[in-house]
């Protein structure tokens, strides 16, 4: 029992938290990597892969991944390796454009219902109840069935059918916001409507929405590649991950490679954006 | 911490000591040192007396009667020469073992009632749970037996009771249901972990009745408290922890009479109940959270603060009614004619319960939210009825603070962005897009302010980089204060502003408030649920019940001669030091 007393326990202060969430795991450093190796792919294609994505060669036409070809070749001879590599940056863009369009709808319809009064929400709830039977795909597929198939469509068609889930998000985070203490505590200090909206509502109900798009990405390329798969989206023969997935269907049996090494693109990149997004979120929560 | 202290009429009791505690150790994660954080504690406790375990949060105190049940958390290690519940050793019990022993030799009583009882389970199926595991009783004689434990806990109607859930009752109703199954098996030892913390003064003070009730009936009791005043009037003795040790024990009497540790001190000290306005509550000692500066001299007692009435009223409430729509669609006045007055330089305490429209009356006085009839003027201009603009400009007359400061602060902003954003105030954004030279000298004038406001309110510059979340509660609140103050407001409103701090760091929080209310001559409404910290804190006070004013005078006339009966219920319950 000795009588010296230090600074008091009971007023400590918790320790930080972000030297733990600043460390890199195994899982984030390997996605990192991956996500590099996309984005060369879909900025700089000729550079990770020189040749030509679209330059056909009968004679070497089924063969299996070799030295020549890594990921084999398909039914017109065009190196399979290639085409994955050309077809990243369509892919990357008909991800990023359909998250963009449906972000940016969801943030339209949840900020109508989250800001202005009762009656826009009732409303604007409605709407989105409608959008949220349907399930999202269907809801993509009916879009193309009135505007046609093509990638623009798919594009905006994927968008679309993630809308819903962005506004309702936004909704509620906006709504909780606003109710918050640190607004009224701004309200107190004087400022304006404007200026709170500005400075603590939006910062505020956003931040988290960077995390939703991460992850979204990977879900529209998923979506997008599905639609292109079923022929509504980009078609052959467009170096498209769904298109040559959808491609090699027919010789899923003698030439597995066809489809393999797309689909192996596809789920690597959906994997990758999932694994940022959850880290991104884990460091914006820390931080 | 020998037999000698314990109280005569205990000694009496025939059999083993419910509780031997000897050179208790208990920590987390690996065995090697560094993870201990109870360091060696021993006591014990008699047959029908009470022993309190007081200390701040983080000393150790909770981690010690949990270990008591073998319940001290994931990844613990307890060690000890001995540790014997009603004679027997349980030093090295298994799981299974301390669950048998559980509710049986000793029972526990947590501290919100709220979260420990099953939302969806009636309460007397949750009391009955533990009959049902360690008694071989019949259904028919389990119910029999929860009625007659709601009845001796105190609770109305207990054969209504027990079919209720716990979302059903009231707070200090399910503190009762949760001591009733606590009691269940008559365990001779029970364990409470700061039960009252969560209650309102008048139920605090009822629970604690039926903690000496429970005594009385021949029960060891150990009592969690961080608050020396709550459990004076129970315990027989009282262990101070510290850091992991108790630092001092003795007979309450003595030891409140006599404190010899100075964290015992500091703690007697800070119980604000009985002490006149202007007492220092804080005790500094060796290294102070907030450092002793020049402009802040460390003499325990200021001189006796002259209270001028004459002066002039900053703040004019008439008549405020605010209400809410119940869900079934009846109205429910939680403002009703609410009127007062509040003079320059002056405190006005507002005390009431739970639910008693305080917190709604802080809110109409900000202007947070509109009154259905009456107004709020502000230095004498209209205030709730002004037009948006005009009460904006006088926004910066009032500053606010709250109980949940955390809460209060933007979470992606540092103190140095908070701060700088109310130093820079409503027109900062517009302002700072001036010429380069002017946008500097601005930025310049903006930090200095920011720097003076810290040190006004104790804090280091370091904090500046440092989010809210990284501080600790007395810390937050003293950047609330600071961010209070920016506007240079005349009329500051805190509600609840220590009500979620440690006894100790309540103490050095009012301390600062009143330091700054002489310096700046600031004008105070202060509403809290604690009667002990609204009559150290002000001038005039007034009781709030049921969204009404029912007594409004000086503070001495309020607690030393109340008129009203409710008011003379609170003043009786309020913790003083025995």
């Amino acid at each position: 029992m000795s009588g010296d007393i230090r600074l008091p326990a009971a007023d400590a202060a918790p320790t930080p938290l972000h030297d733990r969430a600043r460390r890199f795991t195994a899982p984030e450093v390997v996605a990192g990597a991956a996500a590099l190796f996309f984005v060369l792919a879909a900025v700089v294609p000729q550079w990770v892969a020189p040749g030509n994505p679209l330059g056909i060669n009968p004679l070497s036409a089924f063969q299996p991944p070799s030295f020549a070809h890594g990921f084999g070749t398909d039914e017109s001879g065009r190196d399979i390796y290639t085409r994955v590599v050309h077809g990243t940056g369509s892919s990357l863009l008909i991800g990023a454009a359909a998250t963009a369009i449906g972000l940016g709808l969801g943030i339209v319809l949840g900020t109508l219902a989250g800001m202005f009064g009762p009656v826009v929400d009732f409303t604007v709830n409605r709407v989105l109840e409608v959008l949220f039977a349907f399930p999202g795909l269907l809801l993509a597929l009916l879009f193309i069935l009135v505007f046609g198939p093509g990638v623009i469509t798919a594009t905006i068609a994927v968008g679309l059918s993630t809308a819903p889930g962005y506004a309702r998000i936004i909704r509620a985070q906006l709504i909780a916001v606003r109710r918050s203490a640190y607004v009224e505590a701004a309200t107190v200090q004087g400022l304006g409507r404007t200026q709170i909206l500005l400075r603590h509502i939006l910062p505020n109900t956003l931040a988290p929405l960077f995390v939703l798009a991460t992850l979204g990405v990977g879900q529209a390329i998923v979506w997008a590649a599905t639609l292109s798969y079923l022929g509504l989206g980009a078609e052959p023969p467009t170096a498209e991950w769904g298109a040559m997935l959808s491609a090699g269907r027919t010789y899923i049996t003698s030439a597995w490679w066809m489809s393999f090494f797309p689909g192996l693109f596809i789920v690597l990149i959906a994997v990758t954006a999932t694994v940022l997004g959850r880290s991104l979120d884990r460091r914006l929560r820390h931080a | 911490m020998n037999a000698d202290v314990r109280d005569p009429a205990a000694r009496e009791s025939a059999g083993p000591a419910p509780l031997v505690v000897h050179n208790l150790r208990v920590g987390f994660g690996g065995r090697a040192g560094g993870s201990e954080v109870v360091h060696g504690v021993s006591f014990e406790v008699a047959a029908g007396e009470c022993l309190a375990i007081v200390g701040e949060s983080g000393s150790g105190k909770s981690v010690t009667a949990r270990s008591l049940l073998g319940l001290a958390g994931a990844g613990s290690w307890m060690t000890a020469d001995r540790l014997e519940l009603h004679g027997t050793s349980v030093v090295s019990s298994t799981e299974a073992a301390w669950r048998a022993r559980r509710g049986k030799s000793v029972g526990l009583v947590l501290q919100d009632a709220l979260v420990s009882l099953d939302p969806l389970r009636p309460i007397g199926r949750e009391i009955g749970d533990s009959l049902r595991l360690h008694t071989n009783l019949g259904a028919a004689a389990r119910g029999r037996r929860v009625i007659e434990l709601l009845d001796a806990v105190g609770l109305p109607d207990p054969h209504l009771r027990v079919h209720q859930r716990s979302g059903e009752l009231s707070g200090g109703e399910r503190q009762r249901a949760l001591i009733a199954a606590a009691i269940a098996l008559d365990p001779p030892l029970l364990i409470a972990d700061e039960p009252t913390t969560a209650l309102d003064v008048t139920v605090q003070a009822q629970i604690l009745d039926l903690f000496r009730e429970i005594t009385r009936r021949g029960t060891a009791l150990v009592l969690i408290s961080h608050d020396l005043a709550v459990v004076s009037h129970v315990a027989d003795r009282v262990a101070v922890m510290s850091e992991g040790r108790i630092v001092e024990t003795g007979r309450t009497a003595q030891v409140l009479a006599d404190p010899a540790h100075p964290e015992t001190r500091r703690m007697v000290a800070a119980v604000p109940a009985d002490r006149p306005r202007g007492t220092r509550l804080s005790v500094p000692h060796g290294v102070s959270e907030r450092p002793i500066s020049p402009s802040r001299p460390a003499e325990p007692t200021l001189p006796e603060r002259p209270v001028v009435l004459e002066r002039p009223v900053v703040l004019e409430a008439t008549g405020l009614v605010k209400g809410f729509r119940r869900p079934d669609g009846t109205r429910h006045a939680a403002v009703d004619d609410v009127s007062f007055t509040l003079v320059r330089g002056t405190t006005l305490g507002i005390v009431g319960e739970s639910g008693s429209g305080k917190t709604t009356t802080a809110r109409l006085v900000l202007a947070l939210s509109t009154p259905e009839r009456g107004d709020v003027r502000v230095l004498g201009q209209p205030f709730t009825t002004a037009s948006v603009r005009e009460r904006r400009r006088l926004r910066a007359s009032v500053g606010a603070i709250y109980q949940d400061a955390l809460g209060s602060f933007d979470p992606r902003l540092s103190v140095g962005q908070i701060l700088r954003s109310a130093v820079a105030g409503p027109h900062g954004t517009r302002r700072a897009t001036g010429t380069t030279r002017v946008a500097e000298v601005r930025r310049i004038s903006e930090l200095r302010r920011v720097a003076e406001l810290l040190d006004g309110v104790g804090l280091p510059a370091t904090v500046l980089t440092r989010r809210p979340l990284e501080l600790s509660g007395g810390q937050r609140q003293r950047v609330g204060i600071a961010r209070a103050l920016a506007s240079t407001p005349q009329i500051l409103i805190c509600d609840e502003p220590v009500s979620s701090l440690d006894v100790s760091v309540q103490a050095q929080v009012l301390d600062l408030l009143d330091e700054l209310q002489r310096e700046l001559d600031l004008s105070l409404v202060f509403i809290s649920h604690d009667l002990g910290v609204v009559q150290h804190v002000s001038d005039r006070v007034a009781v709030m019940q049921r969204g009404a004013i029912v007594e409004l005078g000086d503070a001495g006339q309020v607690f030393g001669d109340p008129r009203h009966p409710y008011t003379r219920r609170l003043v009786r319950a309020v913790p003083r030091l025995a």
